[in-house]
């Protein structure tokens, strides 16, 4: 029904092809110890209501204070995706009544937010593992950028008549990033979510941990015909991981076309993402809406900010993935797929940089020398076994360093690659160095002419059939020399010996 | 020894200090005077004995060993109901609140106590602070010491509103000084209707932390005392920057009371025409003119100036104050503290509707209703938006009157005292009241009334100095020369006890 490739995602409706608008409206908890307005601690997992400042309860003549750790990393992300700050940005009141909203409204920026228009660039072809060529690249815009408090939770299944209130999220900070209607199809939106996440956490503004609800998407979906103006949008509120978010998209446009084309008409509603049937269902319509009544805060001042903060903000912000991966490209002359790879996530990108600095230093060689092992033995050799341990680079026992003291025993021709496999995963599964290991089990590399030319003479002397077809032009038979010559050997022997021995040999 | 209840906050700390009569003399002295009169003037919702005594006990074993007092030590005073205090009940005179105990000490009433005040109780007030009688206070109407027809005539008289409970204390000499609150004229009214001197700050001066919100962007603390000195003396230790409040004022709090100064020369005090009103009360007419000649007999300068808004400061302040208020109070829901009512079988918004009907009086309520109404979709930009640009031209009219002159004099209230139940009905004439007060409030301003005299029915009047911004100094300066010329020594007759 859908196809993958860059905005030409259709839904083949009986009326002919309908194009998806999608805009996000993502919350992203602000890393900070402390809460948006009152000194509270924001720690994940705490007791109930063991977070919860008098401020946090809206005790009676409890004021906020705006911390400025939330403010600073709110003022990075907009610096992060290319947005203008405003100097002058105020606190709105969102009046509504409910349990988990202990003031009766949540402060949140309606009118004036601290960050204006910003964009993400997403690449299109994460399939294409491999594929040399850049990458297609589309520009999704940001409307604006606005700090905000989360509300409390109510805990249903506590008693049997009564809900519970936990507040420890009541008055945490969020950042609400806004982007425009820009994505058209699910996968738009799932690399948008995955590229605007990876932003977040190399800035270090957000831990990006959707499982604990750090981050969570409000899905705004409408369809219309290309060319056709937008249609009436509904908006699918806290799906709260990227493979439901594109889910809730996928099911939510289809069900508009049905309506559409049963000649019904969209509801401007508010509607829930059920993700054990992958159906959205409607909450409430606009009829319904709330009128939040907003109006700026009395107990907050305007944020004021001058040159000097947002230059620190500036100065403190690290490469962003977009630099980094240019960089790996032209500088460390890393395929655009290696590159895109080491830099989604910003884990992946430190350990590689702590790997091929090391192996520089081993090998006595520069970054630029050694980047593509280093890239190489990473994302395939490393994430191989690790995966096979079921392990991943967080709590891999091979360190950085111990990574490269392996690649420098390859590059020096102690080992070969196929050893280096083998010894890869002995260091996986006993934390041993690469030396270590390699000359307890004696597996260095063997350069011994006479031992080589002895496995190839047998080889060859085992296979006289395909010796003579190789003679007669089947020239791939060669690999199948240097297997069996490798594997006579143990794989100990240095391949580049094999092979010329071989040729020799084969004549 | 004399009645110590004759003594103000001056006095008595000095008095204290010398060894003439301990501070527990002192309190009990106040203590007692509150038991008797508390049947008749209901002026407080939960006296506090025990706090008093226990403060002074500790300033007079401070004295004895030699300690530094501070600056109020051994002065016991009463505290509006509407600034929480810790392990006492905290109503802001409403029933809603009614059981409330806050585990925490507003940073106001925590720098009283400090400076070596102890309290005599919790004044009763207008609920929320709403109200400009004190006739709306769900613990009862607050009677004032004062009577029509030199105090012959039994009618009960209003003590002014929302700080009733305060001004009707101190005008009582139920206590020397008391703190009020202020959002629209809370404490210049109350003060002008039962003869004593009441400063509000300009906003930001009094942290608001921990003081029961009713409209954040003008609700400001100040002092409520028998005389201008005692004002500047409770309000020094009031004052200061609080990190606690984003709004207050980040300035250092100058010694109003050692620079007191009632000599006026070389400065103007403006006479706003647009003040005087149709139909204005003649007596209040004439205590404005008896003002105007001590202010130049003090060596003022006057001259007529113009605040051409001030038509629109009532209605622009009876559009920000309920839109505020709806909002501030918000927290009251029955969830976490305060009244609950649970209907049975009921769910949330049942309980919301259940507990908010029960707990709120009516005035309470039509406000909160006039706020959502003047805050909601397609009203905003008609009410709210238009009061705000309102309130910039109020306190632009002020920016442009202080290009000429240094402090502006007028009266506090357009009428004297009122019975109780004239206006209870009329929420427009009540509001009405606040004309006058409400200006200074929009602009953030100092001001403070002071008495002038008493009307042909032995009512007093006030008379208001609003001042420049951070200029508490030049409005304390210009009450005092008011104050020495009116001598005033009228006091209401002693018939509660």
């Amino acid at each position: 029904m859908a196809s993958l490739s860059q905005s030409s995602y259709r839904i083949d409706g009986a009326t002919g092809a309908w194009e998806v608008v999608i805009g996000l409206e993502v919350h992203a908890q602000i890393a900070s110890r402390a809460k948006l307005f009152s000194g509270a601690a924001t720690a994940f997992g705490a007791e109930p209501n063991a977070q919860v400042s008098l401020v946090d309860a809206a005790m009676p003549g409890m004021l906020p204070v705006p911390n400025k750790e939330c403010i600073r990393q709110a003022v990075r992300t907009g610096l992060a995706v290319d947005a203008p700050i405003n100097r002058v940005s105020r606190f709105d009141r969102k009046n509504y009544f409910y349990a988990d909203l202990p003031q009766g409204y949540q402060i949140s920026q309606l009118y004036h937010p601290l960050v204006g228009e910003g964009h993400i660039e997403i690449s299109l072809d994460d399939k294409r593992a491999g594929a040399d060529s850049e990458p297609a690249v589309k520009r999704i815009g940001i409307e604006r950028i606005h700090v905000e408090q989360d509300a409390g939770k109510l805990m249903h299944d506590q008693h049997p008549t009564m809900s519970y209130v936990d507040l420890n999220r009541s008055g945490v900070a969020l950042m609400e990033i806004v982007s425009r209607p820009d994505m058209r199809s699910p996968a738009e939106a799932g690399a948008y979510l995955r590229k605007l996440r990876a932003i977040l956490r190399y800035v270090g503004s957000c831990d990006g941990n959707m499982e604990e609800g750090s981050m969570r998407a409000d899905v705004n979906v409408s369809v219309r015909k290309p060319g056709q103006p937008f249609g009436t949008r509904t908006e699918t509120k806290n799906v709260n991981s990227v493979r439901f978010v594109m889910a809730a998209i996928e099911h939510e446009a289809n069900r508009q076309v049905d309506v559409l084309e049963a000649g019904g008409s969209i509801v401007q509603e508010t509607r829930l993402f059920d993700p054990d049937s992958g159906t959205t269902r409607s909450m409430r319509s606009k009829e319904d809406a709330h009128d939040y009544r907003y109006f700026p805060d009395p107990d907050l001042l305007p944020l004021v900010l001058d040159e000097a903060f947002i230059g620190e903000c500036r100065e403190s912000l690290p490469e962003l993935p977009d630099a980094k991966r240019h960089r790996y490209e032209t500088a460390l002359g890393l395929t655009a797929y290696a590159a895109g790879v080491l830099t989604a996530e910003v884990e992946t990108a430190r350990w590689f940089e702590a790997l091929a600095g090391a192996s520089a230093a081993a090998q006595g060689r520069s970054l630029a020398e050694v980047a593509r092992q280093a890239a190489n033995w990473l994302l395939s050799d490393l994430f191989g076994a690790l995966a096979k341990a079921g392990r991943t680079l967080d709590n891999s026992p091979v360190s950085p360093v111990a990574g490269a003291e392996l690649l420098a025993l390859v590059a020096k021709g102690t080992i070969s690659n196929t050893i280096a496999k083998q010894v890869l995963e002995k260091m996986i599964e006993s934390g041993e160095g690469a030396a270590a290991i390699v000359t307890r089990e004696g597996l260095t590399q063997t350069s011994d002419t006479g031992a080589i030319e002895a496995a190839v003479a047998a080889v060859l002397a085992a296979h006289a059939e395909k010796v003579d077809q190789y003679r007669a032009g089947k020239e791939a038979l060669f690999g199948f020399f240097v297997g069996q010559t490798m594997k006579a050997m143990q794989g100990k022997a240095n391949p580049q010996l094999v092979n010329e021995l071989l040729k020799q040999a084969l004549g | 020894m004399s009645d110590l209840t004759e003594l103000g906050v001056t006095a008595i700390r000095d008095g204290v200090a010398a060894g003439d009569f301990s501070a527990r003399e002192v309190a009990q002295a106040f203590n007692a005077a509150i038991a008797a009169a508390q049947p008749a003037l209901n002026a407080f919702i939960t006296p506090t004995p025990d706090h008093a005594l226990a403060a002074a006990e500790r300033i007079d074993a401070d004295r004895a060993a030699g300690r530094p007092l501070g600056r109020l030590a051994g002065v016991p005073i009463g505290m509006k109901d509407l600034f929480c205090t810790q392990g006492v009940r905290t109503t802001a005179a409403s029933h809603i609140l009614g059981h409330f105990v806050p585990p925490y000490e507003s940073t106001v009433s925590g720098r009283l106590w400090d400076a070596g005040a102890g309290m005599l109780g919790k004044l009763n007030l207008d609920e929320f602070a709403m109200g400009s009688s004190n006739e709306t206070s769900a613990f009862g109407k607050v009677i004032s010491p004062w009577r029509r027809g030199h105090n012959q005539d039994p009618a009960p008289i209003a003590p002014g509103g929302s700080s009733g409970g305060s001004s009707a204390a101190v005008a009582a000499r139920l206590c020397p000084a008391a703190t009020g609150t202020d959002t629209g004229g809370s404490i210049r009214q109350p003060a002008a209707f039962t003869g004593i001197a009441g400063i509000k700050p300009g906003y930001g001066r009094c942290s608001r932390w921990g003081i029961v919100a009713f409209a954040s962007s003008l609700d400001q603390a100040g002092a409520m005392a028998r005389d201008v000195r005692d004002c500047a003396v409770l309000l020094e230790a009031m004052a200061g920057h609080d990190p606690k409040d984003a709004t207050s004022l980040d300035a250092p709090v100058p010694g109003w009371t050692a620079a007191l100064d009632a000599d006026l020369s070389g400065c103007t005090i403006g006479i706003p025409r647009e003040y005087r009103m149709d139909g204005m009360d003649a007596e209040v007419a004439k205590s404005w003119e008896l003002g105007i000649a001590w202010l130049k007999d003090a060596g003022a300068r006057v001259i007529d100036i113009s605040l051409p808004h001030t038509h629109y400061a009532l209605p622009a302040y009876y559009i920000i104050a309920p839109a505020e208020a709806s909002s501030n109070l918000a927290r009251y829901d029955g969830v976490r503290y305060g009244l609950r009512d649970l209907p049975e079988g009921a769910g949330l918004q049942d309980m919301y509707a259940a507990t908010r009907a029960a707990g709120f009086g009516a005035e309470v309520r039509r406000r909160i209703m006039i706020g959502t109404y003047v805050l909601s979709a397609g009203f905003y930009d008609a009410y709210f938006t238009r009061a705000q640009k309102l309130r910039t031209l109020i306190a632009r009219d002020f920016t442009q009157a202080f290009a000429s002159c240094d402090a502006i004099l007028a009266p506090t209230t357009p009428t004297a005292a009122f019975a109780l139940g004239e206006k209870s009905d009329d929420p427009l004439a009540m509001y009405l009241n606040d004309v006058f007060s409400v200006p200074a409030s929009l602009a953030g301003l100092p001001a403070m009334s002071v008495p002038a005299g008493l009307n042909g029915e032995g009512l007093p009047l006030g008379l208001q100095v609003i001042g420049r911004p951070l200029d508490e100094q030049g409005v304390l300066n210009a009450a005092l020369a008011i104050e020495q010329r009116a001598g005033f020594v009228a006091r209401p007759a002693r018939w509660w006890a």
